[in-house]
């Protein structure tokens, strides 16, 4: 069971004045119950990279399975597998088109082919999940609501229709920091819940950290790095840098203390951590007024 | 230095689903200086751009008054001389290209206000550079990245010769560098223009480099004050669901600790400087 990119290359317009290589050599194997995070300076080919998990591109060479089938081999296998990947793409609340809340998130599992008590059941499932209330959204059109609640409808339509690899691009972009919040908590939520893979692709450090088991990070079309996060924070900031990832703040924060004498352990990236391991270095005690 | 936007009790309502009343704002008392730059942060729907559409004119109070420049914006005769003082530059650098060449872009401003061919392109060069733009100039705007088409948008109000520019989560859309990109060029043009900036922002990092930060809570200011004020309110902030720097977030945790930090610590370099004498 596994997303498997085998020797991948990608090359957009191929055959004329504009080809341009996005993807090379891609080697990857993404494993339900994983949480990845996929990072990397704008053009690095994130973007053209997920769109070979569910199919939406073909790679120029090479190969992608979903559970040991090909995705671009026999039509009909290939339809399936892609059915247990769902697509959560950047500002995903501008595709949102139907008249009701509902009947939006209902869209995908009524494409199933799911019997309406089953849609419905779904429908209520997810809403439930991204912290929609049923009784006094489902009824409401879609456009009326604000732009964070559309946000969570469109992640709840994709939700509802079970998928056992979730991807998400940028699905924070432009939220309050109570509303990336609360829909990274819901992430995590139904990540724990129903142990399917989710990908995570983003330029937000902060939230990498927060969710992220495994890192991916992409530069000029290949994989450059793929480990746990703190190890590459910690290990990797120069490399990391000079592709022009940013590393998240805290780690810049411990580095410069270190730079002034306070040998600060590597800990992990959370604030509580990061106080432990400067009241160590410290000795307990305040060297400060 | 005189006074550049000024409001006094401004409310704001409108009229929601079911003919019921919206308060959007209440009781706004505010004032920012000439030249001053004003970082204003609150969750969504706190009613950040609803106050941000006053200083131009583009909504009108339903109670008290906005004073931009001394004009209240209540008097229609004041409306174009408001406008043209007050620019605008939003989230989504998409929607504010009009032209399909740079120096097109940013002379459609100066254009619509009837001024002579050789002034305008005077202005548009002058605005290009400020923004680091130059080379971009012959260039179609939708081939540029946000960073780039944020500049362009800024430099469209730089040659409207806009004294004020109210930013609605400029960086929102942006990759680290052009947030980056876009946060400097803000900064240059407040510190070496003396252009007064009104900045909104979620990026508690970005509020940082703010004279002075407004706290907005459910249509209300709760917090105006300076920076090192405002964000040592760790507890406060958090409650009303907003984020705090992280050296001020860190410097609380050990405070939590019976460690003694010096309050108002909220950049990485104060907090290394008390942590490292």
């Amino acid at each position: 069971m596994s997303i498997k990119l085998e020797n991948v290359v990608y090359t957009y317009m191929q055959g004329t004045p504009y080809e341009r290589v996005a993807l090379q050599n891609i080697n990857l194997e993404i494993h339900p119950g994983e949480f990845i995070g996929i990072i990397g300076h704008t053009g690095s080919g994130k973007s053209t990279l997920i769109q070979h998990f569910n199919g939406l591109l073909k790679p120029t060479s090479g190969c992608v399975r979903i559970d040991d089938i090909d995705l671009h081999q026999n039509k009909k296998l290939a339809k399936q597998a892609k059915r247990k990947v769902g697509m959560v793409f950047q500002y995903p609340e501008h595709q949102l088109f139907e008249e009701t809340v509902f009947a939006d998130i209902a869209f995908g599992p009524r494409n199933l082919g799911l019997s309406e008590e089953e849609v419905d059941f779904r429908v209520r499932k997810a809403m439930q999940f991204v912290g929609l209330n049923y009784d006094t959204v489902a009824d409401r059109s879609p456009f009326q609501l604000s732009g964070g609640q559309m946000r969570r409808i469109a992640i709840a339509g994709v939700i509802a229709t079970e998928p056992e690899y979730l991807i998400l691009d940028e699905p924070s972009a432009g939220l309050d920091p109570r509303g990336r919040r609360e829909i990274f908590s819901q992430i995590k939520n139904l990540h724990a819940a129903a142990g399917n893979a989710v990908v995570l692709v983003t330029h937000n450090m902060e939230d990498v950290l927060q969710v992220a088991t495994r890192l991916i990070v992409m530069s000029e079309g290949r994989i450059l790095l793929d480990d746990k996060p703190e190890t590459l924070f910690w290990n990797y900031h120069e490399q990391l840098v000079s592709v022009g990832v940013d590393v998240p703040h805290i780690i810049s924060l411990l580095k410069k203390l270190r730079a002034a004498g306070l040998a600060v352990g590597e800990c992990q990236l959370t604030v509580e951590a990061a106080a432990t391991a400067i009241c160590e270095a410290l000795g307990g005690q305040s060297r400060a007024e | 230095m005189g006074e550049m936007i000024k409001t006094e009790q401004l409310c704001y309502e409108y009229r929601g689903p079911n003919e019921s009343k919206v308060t959007a704002l209440s009781n706004i008392n505010l004032s920012i200086q000439d030249g001053e730059f004003v970082a204003i942060i609150g969750t969504n729907g706190s009613g950040k751009s609803t106050l941000a559409k006053h200083f131009n004119a583009l909504l009108l109070p339903s109670g008290g008054n906005c004073y931009i420049n001394g004009l209240n914006t209540r008097d229609e005769k004041y409306l174009w001389n408001i406008r043209q003082n007050v620019g605008m530059v939003f989230q989504n650098p998409d929607n504010q290209i009009v032209a399909t060449i740079v120096e097109e872009d940013v002379a459609f401003g100066p254009e619509n206000l009837g001024i002579a061919p050789a002034e305008i392109a005077q202005r548009v060069a002058e605005a290009l550079n400020i923004v680091g733009m130059t080379d971009y100039r012959q260039h179609a705007p939708h081939l540029l990245s946000g960073g780039q088409k944020q500049r362009v948008a800024i430099a469209g109000a730089l040659a409207m010769r806009s004294r004020c520019l109210v930013f609605d989560e400029p960086t929102a859309m942006l990759d680290p560098r052009g947030r980056k990109e876009v946060l400097q060029t803000v900064k240059k043009i407040n510190e070496k223009e003396k252009i007064t900036i009104v900045y909104i922002t979620h990026d508690m990092e970005e509020a940082l480099h703010a004279d002075k930060v407004i706290v907005m809570d459910q249509g209300a200011i709760v917090l105006d004050g300076p920076p090192e004020v405002v964000f040592s309110q760790v507890s406060l902030l958090k409650s009303l669901g907003l984020d705090v720097p992280l050296a001020a977030d860190i410097a609380q945790e050990l405070r939590n600790r019976n460690m003694l930090i010096p309050r108002k610590i909220i950049s990485d370099e104060e907090l290394v400087v008390a942590l490292c004498p």
